[in-house]
């Protein structure tokens, strides 16, 4: 797997990985944040965001339609949606685009679910490696406890209900993240990770991200030549919103 | 060869059923005791009408049959409708969406159906799916992996119709060529009268390479409909009598 710098993309691409609850969406939040108000080109893509698929997945999630393979294949679908036709273009014209999860999240989901993973590596084989992947892991506990806290009422397949591993929501969603733990730590060290300390504060690990970010990649490539208005569509997202997309999945 | 060989090889006959790769998680392939027949042919090579006579004369013979096709999931044809009619979906996307509706079906009405001991008569399968890939550059191998959820079928008829017949038949019955179906996307031809024989004659070609790889029956689409059903309807018997 190449990244967009070894392909000679102008573009640059850095993913967020981890557990439900890890923290992520509000790290890479403040890292867009950060990017526009430098003055960098820069795009934010979620996981299972393409506007068009997004319906039937919903459909399957919520009238339980989705096997282990159309789960997958939905969200394949949803990931090609958006790499084809914001990503790739983007990328080509020289943004910072970030993701939300990327393939990896796929990656180790489909598989605890029962897909083979070479079909599953095999089916994403179209999609290049991240410049750089955020890895934020915490501790199992830790993340399990900011999400039962805080949202009580856990959806059927986030919780891994499919996959009856206990009849107990909780119960399932407990053995199902840490069997998905599991798979991020097995993938760590072949998609070359960051590895982040997500038992930190939020501002300790902001600050460690964006010295990376501004260390790995020469931020001067990416600025417009003058700072640009946001976008409507771009003012409009906030992280209360994003935290809930997110575990949707 | 003796007698004990002769045992195995026809046990190993009945067990012949298996999916094209990995297949689906946790299905047990001995259980599924029915049919499952494809028909695979362009819009215009008589696929519908064929499919609904042999639903009649299996039907009057007492067998229990169900019918699937493309684009027919609850899951996902709504928005792959929707999809097409803007144009707006990229090639891996669309095939993906594909493959999804496919994927949808076969976990849901074929498998189960052929659990049941029933006829599935499918109105194309992953072959039309795979071939409008090739012709577009997409990856064989990426197809194959996609596709190896899919269960070898137990009999795939595919109705070869000359492009120029197509266009004959697509016209006397529409009056107008189906965007998709002339390969509009592809850019062969501003001219959609051009663009759908060259289309056409590309997917032919694809068809033929996949039916070197997948051994299915190629029936001569130019004849009478009740000639084809008769090829069809000796086929079928024959599989039919094999249990």
């Amino acid at each position: 797997m190449k990244t967009f710098a070894e392909l000679n993309f102008p573009g640059r691409l850095i993913a967020v990985e981890g557990l439900d609850g890890s923290g992520k969406s509000t790290q890479i939040y403040l890292l867009k944040r950060w990017l526009e108000a430098e003055g960098i080109k820069v795009y934010f893509s979620e996981w299972n965001s393409s506007e068009l698929v997004k319906s039937a997945t919903s459909k399957g999630k919520k009238r339980e339609l989705l096997t282990p393979t159309t789960f997958s294949l939905i969200h394949a679908t949803d990931f090609a949606d958006r790499y084809e036709r914001h990503l790739l273009p983007l990328l080509r014209a020289g943004y910072v685009v970030l993701c939300d999860r990327y393939v990896f999240t796929a990656f180790g989901r489909d598989v605890v679910r029962g897909c083979p993973p070479e079909w599953v590596r095999a089916i994403y084989s179209f999609a290049a490696q991240p410049d750089l992947t955020f890895f934020f892991k915490a501790d199992l506990e830790v993340s399990l406890n900011r999400i039962l806290e805080g949202r009580p009422k856990l959806k059927f397949f986030e919780a891994g209900m499919d996959l009856r591993l206990s009849s107990d929501p909780y119960e399932s969603f407990r053995i199902f993240q840490g069997r998905i733990l599991e798979q991020y730590m097995a993938m760590s060290t072949e998609f070359d990770f960051v590895v982040m300390d997500a038992n930190q504060n939020v501002e300790t690990q902001q600050t460690a991200v964006r010295k990376l970010v501004s260390e790995r990649i020469d931020l001067e490539r990416f600025r417009r030549s003058s700072p640009l208005p946001l976008p409507p569509a771009m003012q409009r997202t906030n992280k209360v919103e994003e935290m809930e997309e997110d575990s949707a999945a | 060869m003796n007698q004990a060989n002769l045992v195995k090889a026809n046990a190993g006959q009945t067990s012949h059923r298996r999916f094209y790769g990995h297949g689906i998680p946790r299905v047990q392939l001995e259980d599924l005791a029915g049919k499952l027949i494809v028909v695979e042919g362009a819009d215009g090579s008589g696929r519908s009408t064929q499919i609904a006579r042999l639903v009649d004369w299996l039907e009057t013979s007492g067998h229990a049959t169900v019918q699937v096709g493309l684009k027919r999931s609850t899951l996902v044809s709504a928005e792959l409708d929707k999809a097409q009619e803007g144009n707006i979906l990229s090639r891996t996307t669309l095939s993906l969406f594909y493959a999804t509706d496919f994927a949808d079906q076969l976990e849901n009405i074929i498998l189960p159906a052929l659990k049941a001991g029933f006829i599935v008569l499918s109105d194309r399968y992953i072959y039309t799916l795979m071939a409008r890939d090739m012709v577009r550059g997409m990856d064989e191998g990426w197809l194959k992996n996609l596709y190896g959820i899919a269960l070898e079928p137990d009999a795939v008829f595919y109705l070869e119709v000359g492009a120029e017949e197509l266009v004959q038949r697509n016209l006397s019955k529409k009056a107008a060529l189906d965007y998709w179906e002339s390969g509009m996307d592809l850019g062969l031809s501003r001219d959609m009268f051009d663009s759908f024989l060259k289309y056409q004659m590309n997917m032919q070609a694809v068809f033929r390479q996949l039916q070197k790889i997948y051994g299915f029956t190629i029936v001569d689409g130019n004849r009478s409909v009740e000639t084809i059903t008769e090829t069809l309807w000796g086929k079928i018997r024959a599989l039919l009598a094999e249990k």
